[in-house]
């Protein structure tokens, strides 16, 4: 039912890539050609190692002493293929940062739909944060290998084939002696990035766990300071700052060794290679210039093997990511729309009925049992009983932010599961107790409800919930910026804004879950009526903690341990002895109604205009 | 003409500021700089030094051998001596000039991120709303690490400095007509290097912003993923969040096309030099002016020394942002905002008395703003309990912050036991005061380090403050009850059990005066009654301010101060404000008149 989403560790390398290329189809467009330019490009490298082999061997020990004109000659034509082997390479690489791209961006884009895709369930057990990354920097790394990393190891192995081929050429003796030379250090790359990546991924750790103790003096000011903790918080900060640093320095010990070995190498191929070079031109089987071409040729081994850790360094976390992105788009969005196959539902007040709903969330208890309902069309239903009760799971699977294990939840008597998603959302809407706000105007908040509501509209709408004085008190009105998740209103405000967004999207069936439990009791009375007025012709279906929204329903439905236990008007359930009378008796109790009274002469009635 | 000058001297002065922020780094690790700098020059003599032995084995040993068809064993040896000698110090000058950057740089960071936080503790809670959040916790990350992201490559580039130096002279002591070829090669390099850093960084800048925008939409989309589905919006965000990520894909493959218009130009650079050098070099030779070896040490010098000249490259383009990143580091560190303690200690009172709060003529105001409270005048007696009611936004908020002295008023005194809040000893408020707000911030710590937040309390005194909150049940299912670990913000806890959290870390503290603002509204009302019982029942000894809706929680008070739009309106007793008052009945009997109307 619930998935979660994995992280993917299981994929092999190979698979990993091979749905990847799937998901960005972009990334093998004109990938052979891309190739066959790199290998050109690479090309480019050995110009300047045959140029000095060619000078040495037949410009200045020609047969007929100095050959100034064969230099020339060659000289024109080396440089002309430095020329063709960079406009090779220009080629290469603006075609790879081009088609990386563009298929990353596809990738993230559609990591970024299916996560909007997943479950409720699911998108609540993940970390915000975590989800955010496979479609941010799990993105970015993969990004980062392809078009630098990826560059990199294109050019380097190539470097090192067309090197070693035109060693070859020259005289297999010397080039055994680079490859014994350098075989040790290219067969050990792995063991040293084994090393790294297992450091860094400490130094990660650490950075995690640092900037959530650099972060307590900011979220958490108000607390560290009236509990005047500062010291204590301090030396949190400062052990995991220690922390971090020590982890860092320590990964880029690691890095600067391992780094310094290519050029070691570098020493020993070039110590050897004129060695026996040398000894090899006594038997007459190589020249001087290509001996000293040798050493021209090992230069391209050196940066490669420097470089080798690094690469696959970056090419196992962008494996990684884009296993972890991979994962997202390949988590079952189990609540499918039905699309073309499903019906829409038809305008108007819609009749509810729960068929033999039962639900548990993974893992837990049955919350909801066998709880067969029906709501009549146009009819105010509110739905009480103790926290844990299971009333909120009626509000999603009404709204379908989950499906019900056994049993349907039928809308106009079609199951929900068949009806089109956005026929659904517009039809049928949920006001939960934290009404998210995006970190825009009002306007744009409320608006999100319809988005081609005319301020007009927003203002009258805002009137028919008898908040017409709240928004017109407000500094600047509809253009007040609500602040990041709606923070620089009240919570009460988040609310607000909340309704009126669900009121303007004019929907059939409106459910409200705890959507007032924030504002002061007089707002909420007074919104409640307002609602009143506006759900006439509508069906509308409460869940509240505040009994007093119970007493203007038409219908009661009292749930406890995921069964409807009880049901009826207000009035008639208050009369017989049984859950509801006590659960009415302990709010009233609560509301310390012994105390009520009030000045006499005055009218209570307090309608809002 | 006018605006290029204007640029140009913009450009020098990021230079010039690039530098001084450098100068900062020096100076407070001189050390380390010394070490990694001699590192970087040994590297970079040593490259050069390389070439030279390949010159002379050329001379001494490659063209005799060849000529002559033998050569003496003793300067086989010498030739492996030479290149392994030289490649191993060169290793070592590698290790000490990373590994020294890596030191230096991250010591930075880690001082300038202790001082940013210090100061975070220190400035005035004040000065924190004036901030955004986000921008806060920049500040102590990402433009740290940016104001110090030049240090990594410049050992690299001093060493590269010193190695060209070297480099020219060796190539114009070799041969000073070839070198004179050879170095037309390093400025062109330089001039390349910087127009491709001046050509890519803004477009590197850009891309950073575009990532932060997307992660930033990300974000606010998936932390508001119920609404989006409720309200079936998942085409629009998605377009919104398309048209950022598109906009970073076209950066970066402008920047992308950039870099490989510039690759094989500074990798060509050298190239063609070898190539002059060559052709000009058996010119010479043939007219006995040079020999062969000079022309091999020359060509293999602009060959090794041409690659690190990008380094210099990588140092100036760090600038910018290392500039901005620094400034932004300094605007916090430079704040003068802080909230200035007195000496004052609280007089001992004997054990289990309240304290006495006071507020005479308090005023509030944010600069600019209307005020949020005016001549607000009420004492709480020792023992004694207010109860403050207003609508949303009337300064209830406001007054709980003033009474902490999370703030402080703009006229007026608020004092404890007679003390001025302001003469007080740091610390010596928090000892009497417990304030428990709306929003219950837990840090990602266990379940009991949150509620003791360092105090010597025992596990019994936890779980008595647990019991008084009614917390001690959910609290004993937690997979390790005590030792729970929250996760960051409590995330893994109901706004209730935060809030009754919060609540035992007041209680555990045994306040004098304990501080409630609207600190049980997540918790449902039975509990809640349960509660304030429990609160009744053991509250002698602690004086009480609250602030509430709930009739129950109302009538826990001795007096109500009825508040609107920052003003005392009304005081009294409950029933006494009930009979007297039609707005304060209005407010507190809202329930029972809808029954009535119903």
């Amino acid at each position: 039912m619930s998935t979660t989403v994995s992280s993917g560790d299981d994929l092999r390398a190979i698979e990993t890539i091979r749905r990847g290329l799937a998901h960005s189809p972009e990334l093998r467009t004109g990938l052979v050609p891309t190739l066959l330019l790199a290998l050109v490009a690479t090309a480019g490298q050995v110009v300047v190692p045959i140029a000095v082999q060619q000078t040495l061997d037949h410009g200045l020990d020609a047969p007929g002493g100095v050959d100034v004109d064969y230099v020339l000659r060659m000289g024109l034509l080396a440089a002309l293929a430095v020329l063709v082997t960079g406009v090779a390479s220009y080629l290469m690489t603006s075609r790879l940062f081009r088609q990386s791209e563009r298929g990353l961006a596809t990738l993230r884009i559609k990591a970024f739909r299916h996560v909007h895709e997943l479950p409720v369930l699911t998108q609540n057990t993940e970390r915000r944060g975590s989800l955010v990354s496979r479609v941010t920097s799990d993105v970015d790394q993969v990004s980062q290998f392809l078009v630098f990393g990826g560059i990199l190891f294109i050019v380097s192995v190539g470097q090192i084939l067309v090197a070693t081929v035109i060693m070859l050429v020259y005289s297999w003796q010397l080039t055994l002696v680079v490859w014994v030379s350098f075989g040790p250090l290219l067969l050990s790359l792995r063991y040293f990035q084994r090393k790294l990546s297992a450091a860094y991924g400490v130094v990660r750790q650490q950075v995690g766990a640092m900037l959530s103790a650099i972060s307590e003096p900011v979220v958490g000011a108000e607390v560290v300071r009236s509990y005047a903790v500062q010291e204590r918080t301090q030396a949190k900060i400062d052990t995991a700052i220690d922390i971090y640093k020590v982890a860092s320095t320590r990964a880029q010990g690691f890095t600067a060794f391992s780094f310094s070995l290519g050029g070691l190498s570098g020493g020993l191929a070039n110590a050897g290679v004129l060695v026996i070079g040398i000894l090899l031109g006594f038997a007459g089987d190589i020249t001087a210039g290509e001996v000293l071409a040798f050493a021209f040729l090992v230069t391209l081994f050196v940066g490669p093997v420097q470089m080798g850790t690094q690469i696959l360094t970056d090419a196992q976390s962008a494996i990684a990511g884009w296993r972890r992105v991979i994962a997202v788009l390949e988590t079952p969005a189990d609540l499918a729309d039905p699309g073309d196959a499903g019906v829409d539902l038809p305008r108007g007040p819609i009749d509810v009925r729960f068929a033999d709903v039962s639900y548990r969330y993974p893992g837990g208890p049955p919350v909801l049992r066998d709880v067969d309902l029906t709501v009549a069309a146009g009819t105010r239903v509110a739905i009480v009983g103790e926290t844990g009760s299971g009333k909120s799971t009626f509000a999603k699977l009404l709204t379908r932010l989950m499906d019900p294990d056994t049993g349907a939840v039928l809308l106009d008597g079609v199951d929900v599961r068949r009806v089109r998603s956005r026929s659904l959302r517009s039809s049928v809407v949920l006001v939960p107790q934290e009404g998210f706000l995006f970190d825009d105007t009002l306007r744009a908040n409320v608006r999100y409800g319809r988005l081609d509501a005319s301020d007009r509209d927003l203002r009258e709408s805002a009137a028919a919930l008898g908040l017409g004085d709240w928004l017109d008190g407000l500094p600047h009105g509809l253009d007040t910026r609500v602040g990041q998740r709606g923070e620089s209103l009240s919570a009460g405000e988040r609310q607000l804004v909340a309704l009126l967004r669900a009121h303007l999207a004019d929907p059939d069936l409106l459910v409200l879950d705890e959507a007032t439990s924030a504002v002061d009791p007089r707002l909420e009375m007074r919104i409640g009526r307002a609602l009143e007025e506006l759900m006439r012709g509508r069906t509308s279906i409460t869940i509240a903690h505040r009994l007093s929204t119970a007493e203007n329903a038409d219908e009661v439905v009292v749930v406890d341990a995921g069964r409807i236990v009880q049901r009826g008007p207000h009035a008639d359930l208050l009369a017989e002895p049984g859950p509801y009378a006590a659960l009415h008796a302990s709010w009233v109790a609560q509301q310390g109604a012994g105390l009520r009274s009030g000045p006499p002469d005055e009218e209570p009635r307090d309608r809002v205009s | 003409m006018a605006t290029t000058a204007a640029m140009g001297r913009e450009r020098a002065s990021a230079m010039r500021d690039g530098f001084a922020v450098l100068a900062v780094a020096i100076r407070r690790e001189p050390w380390v700089f010394a070490v990694s700098t001699i590192g970087s020059v040994l590297f970079g003599a040593l490259t050069v030094a390389d070439a030279w032995v390949l010159g002379w084995s050329t001379e001494h040993a490659v063209i005799p051998a060849f000529r002559d068809g033998e050569i003496g064993s003793g300067v086989l040896w010498a030739v492996v001596a030479l290149f392994v000698g030289v490649a191993i110090v060169r290793a070592v000058g590698i290790v000490a000039r990373r590994l020294g950057a890596g030191i230096m740089q991250y010591r930075m960071q880690a001082h300038d991120r202790r001082e940013v936080t210090r100061k975070y503790l220190d400035l005035p809670i004040a000065w924190h709303q004036r901030h955004p959040t986000g921008q806060l916790l920049s500040n102590a990350n990402a433009d740290v690490e940016a104001a110090w992201g030049p240090i990594a490559p410049l050992p690299m580039a001093v060493g590269t400095v010193a190695m060209m130096v070297i480099a020219v002279a060796q190539m114009l002591f070799t041969d000073a007509v070839l070198a004179a070829v050879g170095l037309l090669v390093f400025p062109a390099v330089v001039v390349a290097n910087l127009v491709f850093q001046r050509l890519s960084s803004p477009l590197m800048t850009r891309a950073q912003q575009l990532r932060a925008e997307v992660s930033e939409i990300a974000h606010e989309s998936f932390e508001g993923a119920l609404v989006v589905k409720t309200l079936g919006r998942e085409e629009e965000e998605t377009a919104r969040f398309a048209a950022k990520s598109h906009e970073l894909r076209d950066v970066l493959v402008r920047a992308g096309r950039i870099r490989a218009a510039f690759d094989p130009i500074l990798a060509g650079l050298p190239s063609l030099g070898v190539l002059a050098v060559l052709a000009v070099g058996v010119a010479r030779v043939e007219t006995g002016a040079s020999v062969a070896s000079s022309v091999v040490t020359i060509s293999y010098l602009l060959t090794v020394v041409a690659f690190p000249i990008r380094s210099i490259g990588w140092l100036l383009g760090e600038f910018p942002r290392s500039v901005v990143g620094f400034r932004r580091v300094r605007s916090v560190l430079d704040a003068i905002d802080h909230t200035p303690y007195g000496a004052t200690v609280l007089p001992a009172a004997s054990p289990g008395t309240g304290l006495r709060l006071e507020l005479d003529g308090v005023r509030f105001r944010y600069a600019d703003e209307q005020p949020l409270l005016e001549e607000v005048s009420f004492t709480v007696p020792a023992g004694g309990s207010v109860a403050v009611v207003g609508e949303t936004a009337s300064g209830k908020t406001t007054l709980t912050a003033l009474v902490a002295r999370l703030i402080d008023p703009a006229a007026g005194t608020v004092r404890v036991d007679g003390v001025d809040v302001r003469e007080l000893a740091a610390g010596e408020l928090a000892r009497g005061i417990s304030l428990v707000g709306q929003t219950a911030f837990l840090f990602d710590d266990t379940v009991r380090d949150n509620i003791a937040l360092g105090a010597e309390v025992s596990d019994e005194q936890i779980w008595e403050a647990l019991r008084t909150a009614q917390g001690d049940g959910f609290v004993a299912a937690l997979p390790d009850g005590l030792d729970t670990r929250l996760g960051e913000r409590g995330a893994s806890l109901s706004g209730g059990q935060r809030q009754r959290i919060a609540l035992a870390r007041a209680l555990v503290r045994r306040p004098r005066l304990l501080v409630l603002d609207d600190a049980t509204s997540a918790v449902d009302p039975e509990v809640e009654s349960r509660i304030l019982g429990a609160l009744r029942a053991g509250g002698a000894g602690t004086s009480l301010l609250v602030v509430a809706y709930r009739k129950a929680t109302i009538a826990l008070a001795d007096e109500v101060l009825h508040l609107a739009d920052g003003r005392v309106v009304d005081r009294g007793g409950h029933a006494e404000l009930l009979a007297r008052s039609r707005r304060y009945a209005d407010l507190v009997n809202a329930y029972e008149q809808e029954e009535v109307v119903g």
